[in-house]
């Protein structure tokens, strides 16, 4: 059974989730990959206002395809987190406690969800179709010259993850083919 | 037909066949695939495994119900092209009008445009996913075969080669191809496709490894010894443990396809390249 959660994720409900939990996640996702990555840790860095306020929030890494008429996005899966891992760790020290994305993370990353108490889901790599279907509304909140890269605020419901990295210290990806890899 | 027993071919019919196929591939995953992952739902031992699969099959469905691009990453156009030798390309040139096909596929067709004009310094987005990348062979008659193929991102950075000595035989190249897929983890969205290419040179033996990719999953390659070979690396590879999405299971790659070619004494090239469950390639032929 999925576990119903939704935005913004308390201090409560990010330390019920485990890693291999399947979620089904209700509310705000902002979305962001590299290119925006970059220029919010620099905010950071001049000691700047963010465009958005994290606090609580969760990061989708994603670059969509264009929404058709009518629709509110188009194909939306998760994008590989590692080109993110070198600035993950400063948006969680500002409050950030969600990532969706696919991939493993780097020791930093994981070292930093313990610490700030986050967590880092996967969303099925190649299920831009099915993920889409989720998505209820997306609108822009900066970098409109990012193209794709744009960070935009997207209200999901029931949006399906699995739980990776917990605030435990468990990983998903080491323990599921610890499970089943033969020697 | 054209004097000389030539036959004319107008660039436009090219352009509209690239521009079609752009949409149609990002769309429609391979049947063959589809074939391959629904055996795999029967098979994967790990639950969470099966779910994926389960969610991998309705996405692709989606994706061909709606029209919808099954991944958001529309990725590079990779464009083959085989023209016959017999063919007068008229009313423009040819390379223009495959990326005219591509820039109308992309733009047109709401598919993703990932491709930045400069790889080192200014990485700016060309806007609608042009240059393809194109490669044409001539061939013997009067036929003109496109096979578009968008090569994501993800799948493509987990790719590798070896110039290995000819010592190290079979072992040696089941090991890195088995090594290459193990690195790659979860990256390239798992299951996964397995391009090898094996011969030629450090260029020839990258295009092996794509091209090996184009042939539909289930398919062997003729020579029975290679075949072989392609049925223990997946044996080998779906041992590693890694799944679908890499959370753990049996299912890491559905296919591994071999393409091989003569090489020099001294060598023994060898590529991988890796395609995700998505996959996408179609083909027409004018
Ligand atoms: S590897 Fe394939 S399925 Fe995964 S994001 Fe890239 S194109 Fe999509």
């Amino acid at each position: 059974m999925a576990i119903e959660i939704s935005t913004p994720l308390t201090d409560e409900v990010v330390a019920r989730l485990k890693a291999g939990d399947n979620v089904r996640i209700s509310g705000i996702l902002y979305t962001a990959r590299d290119a925006a990555h970059k220029r919010l840790v620099a905010l950071l860095a001049e000691g700047k206002e963010l465009p958005m306020d994290i606090r609580g929030q969760i990061v989708y890494y994603v670059g969509p395809t264009p929404a058709r008429p009518g629709r509110a996005i188009g194909s939306a899966g998760p994008t590989t987190s590692y080109r993110m891992d070198s600035y993950a760790p400063v948006l969680m020290e500002h409050g950030l406690k969600g990532m969706i994305g696919k991939g493993s993370r780097s020791q930093d990353v994981r070292d930093a969800m313990v610490r700030f108490k986050a967590v880092y889901f996967a969303a099925i790599g190649g299920a831009g179709a099915l993920l889409a279907k989720c998505v209820k509304a997306s609108e822009l909140v900066a970098y409109e010259d990012l193209g794709p890269e744009a960070i935009r605020k997207l209200t999901v419901e029931g949006f399906p993850a699995v739980v990776v990295n917990d605030i435990y210290g468990n990983d998903l990806y080491e323990e599921g083919v610890r499970k089943y890899r033969v020697s | 037909m054209g004097c000389n027993g030539l036959r004319e071919v107008h660039v436009s019919d090219v352009t509209a066949a690239i521009k079609k196929l752009c949409v149609s591939a990002n769309c429609n995953v391979p049947r063959e695939t589809i074939g391959a992952l629904e055996r795999a739902v029967e098979t994967e031992e790990s639950p969470v495994g099966r779910e994926v699969l389960k969610q991998i099959l309705e996405n692709h469905r989606i994706a061909r119900e709606e029209g919808v691009p099954a991944c958001q990453d529309t990725g590079v156009a990779m464009v083959f092209v085989e023209v016959g030798q017999d063919v007068h390309f008229v009313g423009g040139d040819l390379y223009a009008a495959i990326n005219e096909g591509v820039r109308q596929g992309y733009t047109e067709g709401y598919l993703r445009k990932s491709l930045v004009n400069d790889p080192l310094f200014k990485r700016v987005n060309t806007g609608d996913n042009t240059p393809a990348m194109i490669y044409v062979d001539i061939v013997p008659g009067t036929d003109v075969k496109i096979t578009v193929a968008p090569k994501g991102g993800g799948a493509e950075n987990m790719s590798g080669i070896a110039m290995l000595a000819p010592a190290a035989g079979v072992e040696g190249v089941k090991k890195f191809v088995v090594e290459r897929v193990q690195k790659a983890g979860s990256n390239p969205c798992p299951p996964v496709v397995v391009g090898v290419g094996i011969g030629g040179t450090f260029d020839r033996v990258a295009l092996l490894a794509k091209k090996a990719l184009l042939r539909p999953v289930g398919s062997h390659n003729p020579d029975p010894a290679y075949a072989k070979l392609e049925e223990e690396l997946l044996a080998e590879i779906n041992k590693l443990g890694i799944g679908p999405q890499g959370f753990g299971g049996r299912t890491t790659a559905l296919a591994v396809n071999i393409e091989y070619a003569p090489c020099h004494i001294a060598s023994m090239p060898v590529a991988v390249n890796l395609n995700c469950h998505v996959g996408p390639h179609e083909t027409v032929v004018l």
